[in-house]
C-alpha cells in the first residue's frame, strides 16, 4: 500500500519575518473588523485589499520576477497566506488568480499569456473565476457538454457554466470546454481556455444562495468567439490540466480556517463564563487547529522541496473541512444560544453566518466524495 | 544525510526488523497469558534500542527526543508487549537528575493525575511511601523510577519494584498495570528533579501518543490489506465506494496523530513540550476511536475474533487513549489555557510553536 508522509515542516526565519509584517499590515486594514465580517475571508471580495495586498509583494510570491512574481518560498506564501485567513482577511479577489488560475498558466500558458497576465494578477488588479462545473456536471466533470468548435482564428463556444464564483465581478475565467467529442473517452478532447468575461455572447445571472448571497452565477456563452491565443496548454490536454490545477487548491490553509472566527467568538465567551465543559471544548478545537496546521505546513515543505504531494493535500483537505464544518456543531452542543442573522451577540451572528456557509465547506473545489476516492486511489483500494 | 537522520534510519532499520520478527502473534498471545517475553527485550537491549536518548558513555543511543520517537512509534505500530517506551522515559528522567541508569526494564511512577509519592529521610538513606495506581508492568519491571514530593520539593528516585506491596492489575489489551504500595520503602538512589512532579504523566502521554500513532498506521495497513484480499459480491470489498470512503477517514485520523505525535517529539527536544504533548495526546485519543471502530466495521465478524490480530492494536488503543491522563485531561487543560491566554492570543500562541 502507498503510505502517505507528513514530514515536519519548520518555517525558515525569513518567514517569521514576513509573518510580523503581514500581522502589522492585517492591523492596519482590517484591525476594527467585527467576527462575523471575518467569517466570510475568501469568501469576501475587496478590490481596494487585494491592490493593497499586490503592493506589498504577496500576491504571485513564488513565481518568476519577470512575471511580476516575487521569487519568494513556498512557506513565506504559506506564512501570508496563514495570516490572511486566520485574520478573516477579504482576499476573494485576487484569490482564485493567486492559488489557481496564475500557477496554471505559469505551468502551461504561452510566454504572451504569461507576459499579459501574471504582472497584473500580482499588482491585485485582475480577477478570475473558474470555470468548470456545468447544469449535468458536477462531480463527474469530465462529462460536460460545453464546446469550443474551431472557427476562423479561434473557437466558437456554445453552453452553460454553473456555480462560477465571482463571475459578475471578476475579469476573466479559466474554463474547461469540449474541443473534441471522443465516443466513450470523456476525458479526451477537453481544452482550457482564458475567457474575457465581457466577451460578446456571454450572459452572467445570479445563482442566489441558500443566505441570500449573490458569489455564484450561471454563465451562459451564445456563440462566443475566444481566440486561439486564449487557449492554455494544448488541445485536448484539458483534463491533465484541471486535475493539475485542483491539486494546487487542496492543501491549503483555507481548507481548515474557515470557521476560525466562531472559535475566537467561543473563547472570548469563555473567557467571561469558565467552565471545564467549555475547555474540554476548546482545548480539543485547539488541539485539531495545532495538528491541521502541522499537516498542511508539511505539503507546503512538500511543495517546496518540488515534490508532488497530491495524497497528502487530499488528506488535508478532507480532515480540515471536517473540522471546520463540525466548529458550529460544537458550539451547540455546548451553548444555549440561537444562531442568528443581524440581531443578538457577536457569537449568534457568527454561528449564524456559518452555520449556513459550513455545507460549502465540503463541496467547494470538489466534493467530499471525490475527494475521499483520491485518498482511496492513494491507498491503491482504486 | 546528516548525522542525526542517520542513527534514526539506522534506529528504525533495526527496531522494525527486530519486532518484526519477534513480535509475532503467537509472542503477543504468550505475553497476554502472562509470560515474559525475555528473547525481546533481551535484543532489544542488545541492539541499544532501549536508551535512545543516554549519552553513548552511558550505554545509549546518545539520541534526541526525535530517534526515540522512530522507536517508540515502531513498538506501538507492532503492539511490542514490553515496557519499552516506559523505559525510554525512565531512563530520560534518570539521566537528567543526574543518576545511573540500571540495565533491564524500568517503569514510571506515579502515571495517575492524582497520585503522589513523597520522600522522606530516615537513618539508613532516603525512603518512599504513597500508592502509585496502574504502572505499566509494575511488578515485572525491574526498576521503577519515581517522582515523589521530598519536602515540599520534586525528586527524582530509583526504588526496586520488589520495594513495594504489589496488587496486580491489567489493561484492556492484558498489559500489566499494577498497583505499587510503597509504605516507607528503600529507594536506591536519589536526586532534585529538574522537572515537575506531574513529567511522568506529561512524558508518559508523550511516549502514548507514539505508541498510538503507530497503531494507528498499523490499522490503516491492516485495513486496507483486508480490504484489497476480501472479496465479496465477486469482487474485493475495497472496491465498495463506501468501503474506500471509511479508510479515507481513518487514513485522515491517522496522518493527523502521526504528525502531532512528532510535532511533541520534536517540542521535547527543545525543552518546553508542554502544549505539544497535550496536543499530540487529544489528537491521537480521538483518532484511537473513530479508527478502531472503522477498522473494525471494514473487517467484519473475522476481525472481532480472538483468532484475528487486529484485536493486539485496537485493545490497546482503547487503553492507550486513556492512560497517562485521557483527551478529557489533556483537552481542559489546553483549554483553560488558552481561554486564560484570551482569544486574541490563540493564532499568535499557535504560530509560535
Amino acid at each position: 500500500m502507498a503510505i502517505f508522509k507528513f514530514a515536519l515542516t519548520e518555517l525558515p526565519p525569513e518567514a517569521e519575518a514576513l509573518r510580523a509584517e503581514v500581522r502589522e499590515f492585517l492591523r492596519e486594514t482590517i484591525g476594527d473588523r467585527a467576527a462575523v465580517q471575518r467569517a466570510a475571508s475568501w469568501g469576501g471580495w475587496d478590490p481596494e485589499f487585494s491592490r493593497m495586498v499586490g503592493a506589498r509583494g504577496w500576491i504571485g510570491m513564488t513565481w518568476p520576477k519577470r512575471y511580476g512574481g516575487h521569487e519568494r518560498t513556498f512557506l513565506e506564501r504559506y506564512v501570508v497566506l496563514e495570516e490572511m485567513l486566520a485574520a478573516g482577511a477579504p482576499v476573494g479577489a485576487h484569490w482564485v488568480a493567486d492559488r489557481q488560475s496564475g500557477p496554471l498558466l505559469l505551468r502551461f500558458g504561452t510566454e504572451a499569456q504569461r507576459e499579459r497576465f501574471l504582472p497584473a494578477i500580482a499588482r491585485g488588479e485582475l480577477y478570475f473565476a473558474i470555470g468548470m462545473s456545468e447544469p449535468d456536471s458536477g462531480s463527474d466533470l469530465a462529462s460536460i457538454r460545453t464546446r469550443a468548435v474551431r472557427t476562423d482564428g479561434g473557437y466558437l463556444v456554445n453552453g452553460t457554466k454553473v456555480w462560477t464564483s465571482n463571475a459578475h465581478q471578476a475579469h476573466y475565467a479559466i474554463a474547461l470546454f469540449r474541443t473534441a467529442v471522443v465516443p466513450d473517452r470523456k476525458h479526451e478532447g477537453l481544452s482550457q481556455f482564458l475567457v474575457d468575461l465581457g466577451s460578446p455572447g456571454i450572459t452572467v445571472r445570479p445563482i442566489v444562495d441558500l443566505a441570500g448571497s449573490h458569489h455564484f452565477n450561471e454563465v451562459v456563452f451564445q456563440d462566443v468567439f475566444v481566440p486561439e491565443d486564449m487557449r492554455v496548454g494544448r488541445e485536448g490536454d484539458g483534463w491533465m490540466q484541471v486535475t493539475t490545477e485542483l491539486a494546487f487548491e487542496r492543501s491549503g490553509p483555507e481548507r481548515y480556517l474557515s470557521s476560525i472566527a466562531l472559535v475566537l467568538e467561543l473563547l472570548r465567551h469563555e473567557a467571561r463564563n469558565p467552565t471545564e465543559r467549555g475547555a474540554a471544548v476548546v482545548g480539543r478545537l485547539v488541539a485539531h487547529l495545532a495538528a491541521l496546521r502541522q499537516m498542511s505546513l508539511s505539503v507546503a515543505g512538500m511543495l517546496q522541496a518540488g515534490d508532488n504531494p497530491n495524497l497528502e493535500a487530499a488528506l488535508v483537505k478532507d480532515v480540515g473541512t471536517t473540522f471546520e464544518q463540525e466548529i458550529p456543531e460544537v458550539v451547540h452542543a455546548l451553548l444555549d444560544v440561537e444562531p442568528t442573522i443581524d440581531d443578538g451577540t457577536m457569537l449568534q451572528r457568527t454561528l449564524g453566518y456559518l452555520v449556513q456557509r459550513a455545507p460549502s465547506f465540503s463541496l467547494r473545489g470538489g466534493t467530499r466524495e471525490v475527494l475521499r476516492g483520491i485518498i482511496a486511489r492513494g491507498l491503491g483500494l482504486r | 544525510m546528516s548525522p542525526a537522520g542517520e542513527l534514526r534510519t539506522l534506529l528504525a532499520d533495526t527496531v522494525t526488523r527486530l519486532f518484526t520478527d519477534l513480535v509475532t502473534k503467537e509472542a503477543l498471545e504468550s505475553a497476554e497469558r502472562g509470560d515474559w517475553p525475555e528473547a525481546l527485550w533481551a535484543a532489544l537491549e542488545e541492539g541499544g534500542l532501549t536508551l535512545p536518548l543516554l549519552p553513548e558513555a552511558q550505554g545509549g543511543a546518545g539520541g534526541t527526543w526525535l530517534d526515540a520517537h522512530v522507536v517508540v512509534r515502531a513498538a506501538g505500530r507492532h503492539a511490542a508487549p514490553v515496557p519499552l517506551a516506559e523505559t525510554i522515559v525512565a531512563s530520560w528522567l534518570l539521566a537528567g537528575a543526574g543518576l545511573d541508569v540500571p540495565l533491564g526494564p524500568l517503569t514510571i511512577a506515579p502515571v495517575h493525575p492524582e497520585d503522589r509519592l513523597s520522600l522522606i529521610a530516615g537513618a539508613g538513606g532516603w525512603r518512599v511511601s504513597g500508592t502509585a495506581r496502574r504502572v505499566p508492568w509494575g511488578a515485572r519491571a525491574r526498576h521503577v523510577v519515581l517522582v515523589a514530593d521530598a519536602n515540599g520539593m520534586p525528586a527524582i528516585a530509583l526504588a526496586e519494584c520488589g520495594a513495594a506491596r504489589v496488587t496486580p492489575g491489567r489493561n484492556l489489551a492484558l498489559e500489566p498495570r499494577d498497583t505499587l504500595v510503597f509504605d516507607d520503602a528503600p529507594v536506591l538512589a536519589t536526586a532534585p528533579a529538574r522537572v515537575g512532579v506531574d513529567d511522568p504523566l506529561l512524558y508518559g502521554a508523550l511516549a502514548r501518543s507514539a505508541q498510538m500513532a503507530g497503531a494507528l498506521e498499523s490499522l490503516l495497513q491492516q485495513s486496507v490489506r483486508y480490504a484489497t484480499e476480501r472479496r465479496q459480491f465477486g469482487r474485493p470489498i475495497g472496491g465498495f465506494q463506501a468501503i474506500q470512503h471509511a479508510l479515507a477517514v481513518l487514513a485522515g485520523h491517522a496522518a493527523a496523530a502521526g504528525i502531532a505525535a512528532e510535532r511533541a517529539f520534536a517540542a521535547a527536544d527543545g525543552g518546553d513540550a508542554a502544549f505539544e504533548i497535550a496536543v499530540a495526546k487529544v489528537r491521537a485519543g480521538e483518532a484511537a476511536g473513530v479508527a478502531a471502530s472503522i477498522a473494525h466495521q471494514v473487517h467484519g465478524a473475522i476481525g472481532f475474533t480472538y483468532e484475528h490480530a487486529l484485536h493486539f492494536s485496537t485493545r490497546r488503543l482503547w487503553s492507550w487513549r486513556a492512560e497517562f491522563g485521557s483527551e478529557s485531561r489533556w483537552a481542559i487543560e489546553l483549554g483553560r489555557r488558552a481561554v486564560a491566554r484570551g482569544a486574541d492570543q490563540l493564532w499568535a500562541d499557535l504560530t509560535a510553536r
